[in-house]
């Protein structure tokens, strides 16, 4: 079945709606619109106003209204219209939700999805660009999850519904219709926490993650007369496949890190970081980044296109790092 | 009411004063780990809202709250270990005081981000709501917390949909230091009610029979698909926001001005003038309550502190491994 990256994400909440009567929608938009993207399409109409519920402007309610229904046994979806509004419902996920277990001593369970585009390259501006995971993998409790492919986007989101604990999901909507796949008809799901190896190599490993996974294939392709690359698509943020980046790391020696969220404090500075503490004997040449640059998500396009990384780019800290 | 009721009632205010006193000297002993936060003087609001709910209703206490635990079901061994930072507490020593709430008896833990538990409440409700399932409920918070904004969004969302829910707001005229006039410009918070689309009532809640009335009608407009209710109940604590803090924001006459308005002193006058034997109701229930509070701090003392990598455990529910 032939399905775009939105489409996907669209049938992972028909199909576990359908399963399973306790998941409930809770989201601005999510019902008579069927969302600012369309994400929830049919949902309404399907499943009825008590379980798809359109919300006041409230994201600390939304999250926070998701926890106190998880309590009671339900299994609620919290769609923030743009990930970057997530902020507005913080506390309500890294010190309610986050922590809900922890403080009670393991008596209960927190199971929510929190899910939202994110991500840049459509020229959204400030606030609907931005690609917040680093603030979330900070914080344990949370699982945080990146889908790159439609077939990862269901598989993921469904498994993200069934987890028994907080998950971020964060869908990229530049991948939204741009991506088209063809995924099995039959019932699948993506485990959490197991990263995908999307090309095998022996001379460098480049690890990324959403959008940029896409840039990274292109580039490896192109690249391929040059050098042997071997390509990890992380799917999970939290907690890291570190397995996987292991068995890579030890077999190239050379490890490149692609993410679209700004590079200072970035997820890409912790994987180096435990690759040095751990794996520094394995290492043939400095383990290196390519990120967007410190600044805000600008809107005009030759700013964004300046901020944010591109094959380009990739291509050309692939050479600097074979180099050596 | 009956005899036998009003004796209970009695019963659960010298119960939550014991225990709270026996916190705070503790406290003083250096026995405590953290803070504590006594609701001394505001028991009457814990007590009227909570001694008729079911065991399937649930409460979302605050910090100060430790009435709604008891009241509740929670058991007072536990508590005191909660306190202690034992591993019988209910967060197995991972956090103080009334963070880790009791599931089992339908109790929620709060965050010290007051007022975040309202949306969480209103959660719960929505719940009950579309199961039809006739259960409430309870969200406390002070006055302070109602200045923020999951205060707003809450009671709105409750609004919108007619949760069976009840806001209980324990009015006591300081956010830590800071005073009401500083805090809102209206007299009485209740007053917000009405943009929220529900009621709002005011009531003393140093007046056991004033809170059980009007908490009766609130939880009563609840359970029958009414919605929700404001309800303000004016109070006072007698110590600081913390026993570290010693008040000096306020006057010595305002605390004796309230102390004269002594919710358990104003019951027992009430158990007086219906003429039982209060001298022996007294020291009947001082026995009482003292063997319970013992017996807590009996069983919390011989509670182990949790082991360090006991810090790593409870994070959760399905955990990866990482490989």
């Amino acid at each position: 079945m032939l399905v775009t990256y939105i489409q996907a994400i669209n049938q992972a909440m028909h199909e576990e709606m359908a399963r399973d009567d306790n998941v409930f929608l809770l989201g601005e938009d999510v019902g008579v619109l069927g969302g600012a993207f369309k994400a929830t399409d049919g949902m309404l109409a399907r499943f009825g106003n008590e379980r798809v519920v359109d919300t006041p402007i409230s994201e600390s309610l939304i999250v926070g209204a998701g926890v106190g229904m998880s309590i009671q046994g339900m299994r609620p979806i919290l769609e923030m219209q743009f990930i970057d509004f997530i902020s507005c419902g913080f506390d309500q996920i890294v010190n309610m939700a986050a922590t809900l277990r922890y403080r009670h001593g393991g008596q209960t369970a927190c199971p929510i999805v929190v899910r939202g585009p994110c991500g840049g390259g459509v020229h959204g501006g400030l606030y609907h660009s931005q690609n917040p995971e680093a603030w979330f993998f900070h914080v344990p409790g949370l699982k945080v999850v990146a889908p790159a492919t439609a077939y990862d986007a269901k598989g993921l989101l469904k498994s993200a519904i069934r987890d028994d604990d907080p998950v971020i999901y964060l869908e990229h909507k530049f991948l939204y219709r741009r991506i088209k796949e063809d995924i099995p008809e039959s019932e699948f799901v993506v485990p959490i926490g197991k990263a995908a190896l999307r090309k095998e190599g022996r001379d460098l490993t480049v690890i990324a993650y959403g959008s940029p996974v896409h840039a990274v294939m292109k580039a490896a392709k192109d690249m391929a007369k040059e050098v042997d690359i071997e390509v990890i698509d992380l799917r999970t943020l939290l907690p890291l496949d570190w397995k996987t980046i292991r068995a890579s790391v030890g077999k190239t020696g050379k490890v490149l890190i692609v993410h679209e969220a700004r590079r200072t404090g970035g997820i890409g500075g912790e994987i180096a970081a435990r690759i040095a503490e751990e794996l520094f004997e394995s290492l043939d040449g400095p383990v290196m980044r390519v990120a967007a640059r410190d600044t805000h998500n600008a809107f005009s396009a030759p700013l964004e296109e300046y901020i944010l990384p591109n094959q380009e780019k990739i291509t050309e800290a692939i050479r600097k790092l074979a180099s050596y | 009411m009956d005899e036998r009721k009003e004796r209970e009632l009695y019963f659960w205010l010298r119960l939550i004063r014991e225990f709270e006193d026996r916190v705070s000297a503790l406290d003083k002993q250096g026995k405590v780990q953290g803070g504590v936060y006594s609701g001394k003087g505001q028991e009457a609001v814990t007590v009227g809202v909570c001694h008729d709910l079911r065991a399937d209703d649930w409460v979302f206490p605050l910090h100060r709250d430790l009435g709604a635990f008891l009241v509740k079901g929670a058991d007072p061994g536990r508590l005191m270990a909660q306190i202690l930072g034992k591993r019988d507490g209910f967060a197995k020593g991972k956090d103080s005081f009334l963070h880790g709430g009791d599931f089992s008896h339908g109790i929620f833990g709060a965050t010290s981000m007051l007022g975040a538990t309202l949306p969480v409440a209103v959660g719960s409700a929505y719940k009950f709501k579309v199961r039809k399932e006739d259960r409430v409920a309870i969200a406390f918070f002070g006055e302070g917390a109602s200045s923020r904004g999951d205060v707003h969004e809450a009671m709105n969302f409750a609004g919108v949909h007619k949760l069976p829910v009840v806001f209980v707001c324990e009015n006591n005229f300081y956010a830590y230091s800071t005073p009401n006039e500083l805090q809102f410009a209206v007299e009485d918070v209740a007053s917000r009610a009405q943009g929220y689309g529900f009621k709002g009532e005011v009531c003393s809640g140093n007046d056991l029979h004033a809170v059980m009335k009007a908490a009766g009608k609130a939880i009563h407009r609840a359970r029958g698909g009414e919605g929700p209710t404001f309800l303000e109940c004016k109070t006072y604590r007698y110590h600081g926001h913390s026993e570290h803090d010693r008040a000096t924001y306020r006057t010595e006459e305002e605390l004796v001005t309230w102390e004269s308005r002594d919710p358990v002193e104003r019951w027992e006058t009430y158990l007086g003038k219906r003429k039982y034997d209060i001298a022996s109701i007294k020291t009947e229930t001082t026995e009482r309550v003292r063997k319970i509070v013992d017996d807590a701090l009996a069983f919390a003392e011989g509670s182990p502190l949790p082991e360090g990598p006991e810090a790593m455990e409870d994070l959760y529910a399905t955990p990866v491994t990482e490989g």
